[in-house]
């Protein structure tokens, strides 16, 4: 049967009414509805399990603190588990769902764990599941995970969009309630650049749950009147379902800006559903208010058991009465005045409980409510909804709704972000902020400690005065408005004895004063031990509502004061952040960018086979139609390159360009042999190391005139070298006169390599006599002109082995470029060749590459220890002299040929490989070496590889194994000079 | 965390990447095997107030010498390494 707990009043629209189902049964609720309000009205407080016991839970706060009531909203790739119901704004057409049962949320199966309890204590995971250690991953785990567990994720890709951005602000207020508003406009009204934020739909936070008046105007006139003059001032922006998670370093904060979390999911594709925002405050004002907590007693979880504070919120908010008997239980006065303002809303406050004896607040209670001094409750009935309280007295109270008011802590979470700890403050029986806040954060209302709303409004305007003044402004002149300012006086009780069964601390994760009591008693007393062992406070609501009665019962156990006991370290989010907003537009092909090369429209067309390098695409081979394997279309285009001629995009290569009188002496000191003579117009092969010694990079330098060179670098590389250059010349050669620029971009640069190289080349340079042999050399480069004028740059310089040049044009003819060379080789027999014939050319050539420049190889290791120049100082000079990295029984680069079917791909070599000697065991002290890099060698007709191997560069000829127990190979294997195919170069020079 | 750029004012220090200890400004002659081996291995892990080269590279590629306190991220000198 449905019933209909609405009231009069709230801030609900009773025009607007909207539609919502829960577990498949249709509801109604009304705009301005939270989730929980709207089944609060149909009189639903049973909403889900809990999360070990599977107890049946209510919903207990009215905002983000809740621990409870965690629902599914939506369905398929709209499904949002673990959404709270307290803060999800209602919307028409919600479809809801309750979590961590099975079967039905009235008849849960699982529910079997709570009569399993007394084995189910702190530690029982740690405890139980720990024999036989086999069973850990194929039950154990599975089962804890089917049966304690959160909401279910859809599967499916999430259909909304999510963005970052960047704020600026002078002034930035956490929090819109009563203090935060008059901040706020105080910094408006000083033209200071202000930001107020808060969690909820609605600013106003406790003025909108309670009932007052603020310079003789009731609290919703002075909302009205306040937010009206902060919405007509450009230099204030007010965010709404905006959430500031975290403080970071020097006026840094995260915030979550929920944009379209209330509109119905068909709507979410048409717009941002979240920004996650990094707001940059000169000042900020914290006004983050205070939370209600409860008191632990026995069997205090059961639905209809709920915070006094969010009981009035209902009534006063959404107009919906929690219970048509409700029994308030509490130790304060925040309690005895919320039973007043439910009692003036017109619920039905049958009795309220206060565990002191007489307060002065007493008086003020109405008459029909029944008040038990020194009461403490000792039991509760009703598995579904709570139907009675019973007191220590005997006395069996009937109830459907228990309001307890515990106390406030305040909301201080933002102050301790940086290693903050808090205060104890035993007036309050809270903790209040550290005194030393983070940069630029002032303090105001609530979060300080302040409990009137007169107290709010007058830290608001000091902090607001502060921060004025501060960023050199004048506080305009207003007297801080007059408002409520009665006392609040706390006894603190955390739990009240005397129960037979559980009372639980953390609602979320069911950690019980018992489990506090036993962790305790094994030895975790120190506060991070207990909670990673209880769990407590580790749920995804933090233990808003149980750290402290935590804390507290810890304190009680170990004979220590509350303060010596300690809090837990305070970190980052406030509220869970989704992972999709961290992410942003950074998803899936947009994680990061992807760069093309200039050819890459070209080379797509052709049906190219796309390898990502670094972040870029390159085009590996170039299949022909009635290809069917790769190694076809790699080996035709090595054996195409070697008779005629060849072209490969290469402009992905590291390009630095160097200028300044000194560049000269530059290079020379970052690369490890000579370059001090070489001519203009000459490129030289340059071996750059790490001041460790170990080589760094290589690449070719072409000296264009006396102080102009361009390099080139590897692409894995380009970036790393250029800011080591950057460094070398600002900070270890700051005397020297020289600039650098990257021009990676900016150049389109094609291999033009084969036999037929000149004479294609002859076709489109407009001065053919500048590339003849005696013209340029092998080695030479030069400023030409293409195309009938378009200035290129030519180096001849070889990576394949064959008579080669490297060509390169301004980036945006690059496409046109390839086109031209396409058309106008035809004669010449040319072959467009992807990086995988590259690879195999050079292997053929043993070059070395990014398996040999692995960062571990020194130059000795590659066979290029000549190189090392000894009369002149340079990067890595020092340390490449070590005897580990130069002992002539270290590895050395060599070619390894198989000596059995060498044409059987199943008897290729395959990398890293381990190097043994043929009559070894395969252990690692016969170890000699690994395998860096394996191709097919289509020239050789054989399987080639490059190797690292001890004394290599001595055992030319020797016979060995490449030992691979990953791919359960052992080939024999012969040892050979890395210059597999033409070692004497002499196609280089044709 | 903001670094205040010498030439550019407050940037994030999303900008930058960072290398490590300032002392690698001192790099010593080649011919000392010993000192290289202290300038190349040995560095100060300070709890506290920290000398350390930070890169503008999605900026204007200045290295910079900054004066940073490793507890409490304070940054309380930024200099242009060029200049130091």
């Amino acid at each position: 049967m449905k019933k209909n707990m609405r009231i009069k009043g709230g801030m609900i629209d009773r025009k607007r009414p909207l539609d919502f189902t829960f577990n498949g049964r249709k509801y109604a609720g009304f705009a301005g509805d939270t989730l929980a309000s709207a089944l609060l009205a149909n009189d639903i407080h049973l909403v889900g399990r809990s999360f070990k016991y599977h107890r049946p839970r209510g919903i207990f706060t009215a905002n983000s603190a809740e621990p409870n009531a965690l629902i599914t909203i939506g369905t398929g790739a709209h499904q949002n588990p673990n959404s709270l119901a307290t803060t999800a704004e209602l919307y028409n057409g919600m479809v809801c769902h309750s979590q961590n049962h099975l079967g039905s949320l009235g008849f849960d199966l699982l529910a079997f764990n709570d009569f399993l309890a007394p084995f189910l204590g702190a530690g029982f995971y740690y405890k139980t599941f720990m024999w036989p250690a086999s069973f850990w991953e194929k039950f154990y785990e599975p089962m804890i995970r089917r049966a304690a567990g959160l909401g279910a994720l859809s599967g499916l890709d999430d259909p909304s969009h999510y963005d970052k951005g960047h704020r600026h602000t002078d002034v930035l207020v956490i929090g819109g309630g009563v203090a935060g508003l008059r901040a706020g406009l105080l910094a408006g009204r000083a033209k200071l650049k202000v930001i107020i934020a808060d969690e909820d739909f609605h600013f106003g936070g406790q003025l909108l749950t309670t009932q007052g008046e603020i310079d003789g105007k009731s609290y919703k006139e002075w909302l009205q009147t306040t937010l009206a003059e902060l919405a007509s001032m450009d230099n204030v922006t007010l965010m709404p379902r905006t959430t500031i998670f975290g403080t970071y370093d020097h006026g840094i904060y995260g915030a979550l800006e929920r944009r379209r979390d209330h509109l119905p999911p068909e709507a979410q594709p048409q717009g941002v559903r979240q920004i996650m925002w990094k707001i940059m405050a000169k000042s900020a004002i914290l006004a983050s208010g205070a939370s209600e907590r409860p008191i632990a007693f026995s069997d205090n979880d059961r639905p209809g058991i709920m915070l006094a504070s969010a009981s009035l919120a209902y009534a006063q908010r959404f107009g919906v009465a929690t219970g048509k008997r409700i029994t308030l239980m509490t130790n304060n006065d925040s309690g005895i005045d919320s039973a007043i303002a439910l009692h003036a809303k017109g619920v039905n406050v049958d009795a309220v409980i206060d565990s002191r004896g007489r307060a002065e607040s007493h008086h003020r209670l109405p008459k029909s409510v029944r008040l038990i001094p020194q009461g403490q409750i000792v039991g509760t009935s009703g598995r579904k909804r709570i139907k009675s309280i019973t007191l220590q007295s005997g006395a069996r109270i009937p109830t459907d709704c228990l309001a307890v008011a515990g106390g406030w802590s305040p909301n201080l979470q933002l102050t301790c972000h940086q290693r903050g700890r808090p205060i104890w403050d035993a007036n309050l029986a809270a903790f209040l902020p550290p005194n030393q806040l983070p940069q630029g954060m002032l303090l105001a209302g609530a979060v300080r400690g302040d409990m009137s709303t007169q107290a709010c409004l007058n830290s608001a305007t000091q902090a607001a005065t502060t921060a004025i003044k501060t960023l050199g402004k004048t506080p305009p002149k207003s007297a801080t408005p007059t408002a409520e300012n009665r006392p609040y006086t706390i006894k603190p009780l955390w739990s009240m004895k005397g129960g037979k069964n559980r009372q639980f601390v953390d609602l979320q994760n069911d950690v019980t004063a018992k489990d506090i009591a036993q962790a305790h008693q094994e030895g975790y007393s120190s506060v991070e031990h207990l909670k990673r062992y209880t769990t407590l406070g580790m749920a995804t609501d933090q233990g808003r509502s149980s750290n402290l009665i935590g804390l507290a019962l810890l304190a009680e156990a170990s004979g220590k004061t509350i303060p010596e006991t300690g809090t837990t370290m305070f970190r980052p989010p406030y509220t869970p952040v989704p992972i999709g907003a961290f992410a942003g537009r950074h998803r899936g092909r947009h994680f990061r960018p992807t760069r093309l090369t200039p050819s890459h429209r070209w080379a797509a067309g052709r049906g190219a086979s796309f390898v990502e390098a670094g972040a870029w695409l390159r085009a590996e081979w170039y299949p022909h139609k009635h290809e069917t394997h790769w190694r076809q279309s790699v080996d035709r285009e090595v054996i195409a390159t070697r008779a005629a001629v060849g072209v490969c995009d290469v402009s992905t290569l590291g390009k630095i360009d160097i200028q300044g009188r000194d560049a000269t002496q530059f290079i020379n000191f970052v690369y490890a042999n000579a370059f001090a003579k070489l001519p203009v117009g000459k490129v030289r092969y340059g071996l750059m190391l790490r001041d460790d010694g170990f080589v760094m990079d290589d690449g070719t330098t072409a000296r264009m005139s006396d102080t102009h060179y361009i390099m080139t670098t590897t692409t894995a590389n380009a970036v790393s070298v250029f800011r080591h250059l950057e460094f070398c010349r600002q900070c270890l050669r700051p005397d020297l006169d020289v600039q650098l620029i990257s021009t990676t971009d900016q150049y389109a640069q094609y291999a033009i390599a084969g036999p037929n190289a000149r004479r294609l080349l002859t076709r489109i340079i407009d001065d053919s006599t500048a590339i003849t042999n005696d013209a340029m050399p092998f080695m030479g480069c030069a400023e030409i002109s293409i195309c009938g004028g378009i200035p290129a740059r030519l180096f001849r310089i070889s990576f394949s082995g064959e008579l080669a040049y490297e060509l390169a044009v301004a980036r945006n003819y690059g496409d046109a470029l390839i086109r031209h060379l396409m058309e106008l080789g035809k004669p010449d027999g040319i072959t467009p060749y992807g990086v995988e014939a590259l690879g195999v050319m050079r292997i053929e050539k043993g070059h070395p590459a990014g398996n040999e420049l692995n960062g571990q190889t020194s130059a000795h290791h590659l066979g290029l220890g000549r190189m090392l120049a000894s009369n002149k100082d340079y990067i890595g000079k020092a340390m490449a002299s070590r005897h580990e990295l130069t002992r002539t029984d270290g590895v050395r680069l060599v070619g390894l040929i198989p000596l059995d079917r060498p044409n059987s791909i199943g008897d290729s070599i395959g990398a890293g490989a381990h190097i043994l000697p043929i009559n070894s065991g395969n252990s690692a002290k016969d170890d000699a070496g690994w395998v860096s890099s394996v191709a097919y060698s289509p020239m050789l007709g054989s399987s080639i590889a490059l190797a690292f191997v001890e004394a290599g560069d001595q055992r030319h000829g020797e016979e060995m194994r490449a030992y691979d127990p990953l791919r359960a190979q052992d080939i024999r294997v012969r040892l050979t000079s890395p210059h597999f195919f033409d070692p004497e170069g002499s196609r280089l020079h044709g | 965390m903001i670094i205040n750029h010498p030439l550019l004012g407050p940037r994030d220090a999303s900008e930058f990447t960072y290398l490590g200890d300032a002392s690698l400004l001192m790099r010593p002659n080649s011919d000392d095997i010993d000192a290289y081996h202290d300038y190349i291995h040995l560095r100060d892990n300070p709890d506290g107030l920290h000398r350390e080269l930070w890169f503008h590279e999605q900026g204007d590629r200045s290295w910079l010498v900054i004066t940073r306190n490793t507890a409490t991220h304070e940054i309380t000198k930024v200099e242009l390494a060029r200049k130091t």
